[in-house]
């Protein structure tokens, strides 16, 4: 699991995070939801170590990932996988050079061994056949899906996934949702999806975590998030006119 | 306080850039890559420039000379030009709008589409691993194409000379043995060194520190040429007045 105690971030004068305390569950989809601004990316760039924390410890584990130097980050960091919102995929790699980069990079396997492994990764992601296909030659969707396989490609312990459905249609985010719904549930990872697309959160969301002004203003499960009594939550998930109409319904029954 | 901040962070980046390597094979894999990049696609452009600088300032050596001067000077001035300034800082600063803008534009990409931070997040140490092969292949392939350079200039010299009557072949032979130093040669391919080391990691800086989107990589291609053309005629200077005084 992911233990987030007390963090807080500035930039400048103004703070982002306030003291945010999470625990994030191994084997579950957990979530962090929120409007744009509320914190969201900073936190998560805070647990992986792209952003350092002003105050407060993300503990990986048993151990204290804020107190380590960038050489011993290097061990977690092997253990993470990172979905990131534009895919973030080497450009100038294709589509298997770039399933295969992290085990180039920090495996011992022969290219035969990398190669297997990749096309498994291909395989799961449903994308057998686009591998020698470049990054730009292929659509949104299926750069989401090449970044979930480098993700997984080394069989991380630690997923994230920065919106993984952003600019994607509903067909294809139900695709990317039911993968990582699958993929934590067959390799254990810790997974923590940033988002606030509401489907994805009813659909697959284990652990929420709802940020309103840098802080954590609601925490609970699927069930609880239509029906939480807090104001910015509930502002937040009725924000549309068809799931204030759900809302209406469900009241009604 | 701003050219101070630069300059520290400039020195911090070069010190992770020159770190070890994490993979070796992934490392020289790398680095023939760049050698393509930045040695073999610019060959063209090195002999195209050499071979009509060499002419031009064979023609312009027996307009001035002509009459009065012996004629050997043409072969004498064509080489000096060739191996003291031309091929060792011109070619350089040419390259540096070629080479420099496509590093910096290469990697302020990467930084502006997140690949940096996926591979800082895979545990990736990106300077190094990005920036490293940049480095050696500039460093290994500058002196070459500064070679090319000199030998293309002077041949198209003694052509054009030939050709166009202007001097004889033997006069112009004689002009690019006579007084010749080998210091000379050794000097230029030094600063050639300096030079390819401060094109290819100005530019890596400025790419690596682009925030923002398309407009801010363009500016960072900019300010990589520009900053790269100022620091190396500094360079030329400061290398000048230890190597030849």
């Amino acid at each position: 699991m992911i233990r987030v105690k007390g963090v807080s971030k500035s930039f400048g004068d103004k703070e982002v995070l306030h003291g945010i305390h999470a625990d994030f569950e191994a084997g579950q989809v957990n979530f962090i939801i929120g409007r744009s601004g509320s914190g969201k990316s900073v936190l998560t760039k805070c647990m992986v170590g792209l952003l350092e924390v002003d105050s407060g410890t993300v503990h990986y584990g048993q151990e204290d990932f804020t107190a380590m130097g960038q050489k011993e980050r290097e061990s977690i960091r092997l253990r993470i996988g990172m979905l990131f919102q534009g895919g973030a995929l080497f450009d100038s790699m294709t589509v298997l050079e770039n399933v295969e980069f992290p085990l180039r990079m920090f495996s011992e396997m022969s290219s035969e061994e990398r190669r297997q492994r990749a096309m498994e990764c291909l395989q799961r992601v449903e994308l057998e056949g686009a591998e020698h296909r470049f990054p730009a030659e292929v659509s949104g969707g299926m750069q989401k899906r090449v970044a979930l396989a480098r993700a997984i490609a080394g069989r991380p312990k630690y997923l994230f996934c920065d919106e993984p459905n952003s600019g994607l249609d509903p067909q294809t985010a139900i695709v990317i949702d039911n993968l990582i719904r699958e993929l934590t549930l067959e390799y254990g990872t810790t997974t923590v999806v940033i988002s606030h697309d509401m489907n994805s959160v009813i659909e697959i969301g284990d652990n929420i975590h709802f940020l309103h002004n840098g802080s954590v203003a609601w925490r609970g499960d699927r069930k609880g998030i239509l029906d939480s009594g807090v104001q910015e939550l509930d502002t937040f998930v009725y924000a549309s006119d068809l799931m204030r109409d759900i809302r209406k319904q469900l009241q009604g029954r | 306080m701003g050219l101070l901040f630069h300059i520290g962070r400039y020195f911090a980046f070069l010190g992770s850039a020159l770190r070890r390597p994490q993979k070796g094979r992934v490392f020289i894999q790398s680095t023939l890559v760049e050698l393509e990049a930045i040695g073999v696609q610019s060959i063209g452009i090195v002999a195209l420039l050499s071979l009509f600088m060499g002419a031009v300032i064979a023609i312009q050596t027996a307009h001035q000379v002509s009459g009065w001067i012996p004629a050997y000077t043409i072969g004498f001035t064509v080489r000096q030009t060739m191996i003291l300034e031309f091929a060792p800082t011109i070619i350089p600063v040419i390259l540096s709008g070629k080479v420099g803008s496509n590093i910096a534009s290469q990697i302020g990409t990467m930084q502006v589409t997140e690949q940096i931070d996926a591979l800082e997040v895979m545990g990736v140490r990106s300077i190094s691993y990005l920036v490293l092969p940049k480095l050696v292949a500039a460093l290994f392939i500058f002196p070459f194409l500064v070679v090319i350079s000199m030998v293309l200039g002077i041949g198209a010299g003694a052509w054009v000379c030939n050709t166009a009557d202007l001097s004889s072949f033997a006069d112009f032979k004689y002009g690019i043995q006579i007084d010749f130093r080998a210091f000379d040669v050794t000097y230029a391919l030094i600063k050639t060194c300096v030079f390819a080391l401060i094109i290819a990691s100005v530019s890596a800086y400025h790419g690596f520190y682009t925030s923002g989107g398309a407009r801010e990589v363009g500016r960072s291609s900019t300010k990589a040429v520009v900053y790269s053309v100022v620091i190396v005629m500094i360079a030329n200077l400061v290398i000048t007045q230890l190597l030849l005084t």
